[in-house]
């Protein structure tokens, strides 16, 4: 069972892969886009294929997510459809930084030594207990990240937001402290493994995480947000692929990473279509000129 | 401990990197928006991660966790294709009075 669901990653995997090729010219996109819809059920399906799930809970998730799914992309309107990309973005972000949750839940109710078994036993693949820790721990800074930086971008976007950006005294240095003090509870995490202070460096780190997706993207101003939700879309490819570094499955490692690196190209190749630099639409605080020429 | 399937795991990640990289070249500005729709549709792949945390034997918790999880990813997948099918579909019919090369 392992060889055919490991084989149907693969097929979805290549799917993947012809899909975001196709998507980048105007006589193949819709047919891409398709293909790669076929590759994510393919996905879906081996997944199923596992012993053991409690399927009420899949049923119930998966019809719940999907009705909402498709009547928000059935409803919106031509020109709200950027924003409802971010807003979709940073679900995957949310769902990316709850699995790095559900498994520290995983590790900790268990114990480490237990937890690692069963990942043997799941994935074929035995890992050290640190680098399970340091998965789960950028899983959830990365995903929190996505979240609440596809929020604001949501909210500025859609104009429930003021477009102008946000700019405070001391903004940067604010910034890379809480950065630094994140990093810092990955370690504690680590440190610690299952005891109490792993706990609460896990719980410092979701609220550091969330903290760090709003700062950084209230300095950006409205006319810029698109490049911003581009670049938010690499990041929640980053988390998904590092959910796979948690469970170890290949099909998640390989489709959030070509995600994540192909986002980061197309965010540059429209920063180069409006004469910037990424750097400088990240730290310029400009953009607002954008939203009050227009 | 063995590692070396761990090790072709980091060789797959570092190989899709390179693929990532390589396979956006010159996009037509006004497929920068599908297709940053299109590949926010792929990072609902997380889904995998969520349904695997629904497994019988693990904690209450971690259960309920997943089931949100698989709420979000579901609505990241779907959404994502249906919104991107929407847009091209938009494009498409602005193209038709143009000459096909």
């Amino acid at each position: 069972m392992s060889a055919l669901i490991n084989l149907l990653y693969i097929l979805s995997s290549i799917l993947f892969i012809f899909g975001i090729k196709k998507l980048g010219s105007a006589e193949t996109a819709r047919r891409g886009n398709a293909m790669s819809s076929v590759g994510m059920t393919l996905a879906i399906v081996a997944t199923l294929l596992y012993l053991g799930l409690e399927w009420w809970m899949v049923l119930t998730g998966m019809a719940i997510g999907s009705a909402i799914g498709y009547v928000a992309a059935t409803r919106v309107a031509m020109t709200g459809m950027p924003e409802m990309v971010a807003l979709f973005n940073g679900f995957g972000g949310l769902a990316s930084l709850l699995v790095g949750g559900a498994e520290f839940v995983k590790l900790r109710v268990g114990g480490i030594a237990h937890y690692l078994e069963a990942l043997k036993a799941q994935s074929g693949v035995t890992v050290p207990a640190w680098f399970a820790l340091v998965a789960i721990g950028l899983t959830i800074l990365v995903g929190g990240i996505t979240f609440t930086g596809s929020m604001i971008a949501y909210g500025k976007l859609s104009g429930k937001l003021g477009g102008k950006p946000t700019l405070f005294p001391g903004q940067k240095l604010i910034n890379f402290l809480i950065m630094a003090i994140a990093l810092i509870g990955i370690a504690l995490m680590v440190i610690g493994g299952d005891g109490p202070t792993a706990l609460s460096a896990g719980i410092v780190l979701v609220v550091l995480s969330l903290m760090i997706g709003v700062l950084m993207t209230i300095p950006i101003g409205g006319g810029d947000m698109p490049v911003v939700i581009s670049l938010l879309n690499s990041l929640s490819g980053v988390a998904a692929a590092l959910a796979g570094f948690i469970i170890l499955n290949n099909v998640l490692v390989v489709a959030g990473c070509l995600v994540g690196a192909s986002g980061i190209i197309l965010t540059v190749i429209m920063c180069k279509a409006m004469n910037r630099t990424l750097g400088n639409v990240l730290f310029g605080g400009f953009g607002a000129s954008a939203q009050a020429g227009g | 401990m063995d590692f070396a399937p761990l090790l072709l795991l980091l060789f797959a990640f570092t190989l899709a990197i390179f693929l990532g990289f390589e396979l956006i070249s010159k996009v037509p500005s006004q497929l920068h928006t599908p297709l940053m729709s299109g590949s926010n549709a792929i990072s609902g792949i997380t889904i995998v991660g969520a349904l695997l945390a629904l497994s019988e034997l693990e904690p209450t918790l971690a259960k309920w966790i997943g089931f949100f999880a698989v709420i979000l990813a579901m609505i990241n997948v779907v959404g994502g294709y249906v919104v991107t099918d929407r847009m091209l579909g938009m494009f498409k019919k602005k193209e038709k009075g143009s000459p096909q090369p």
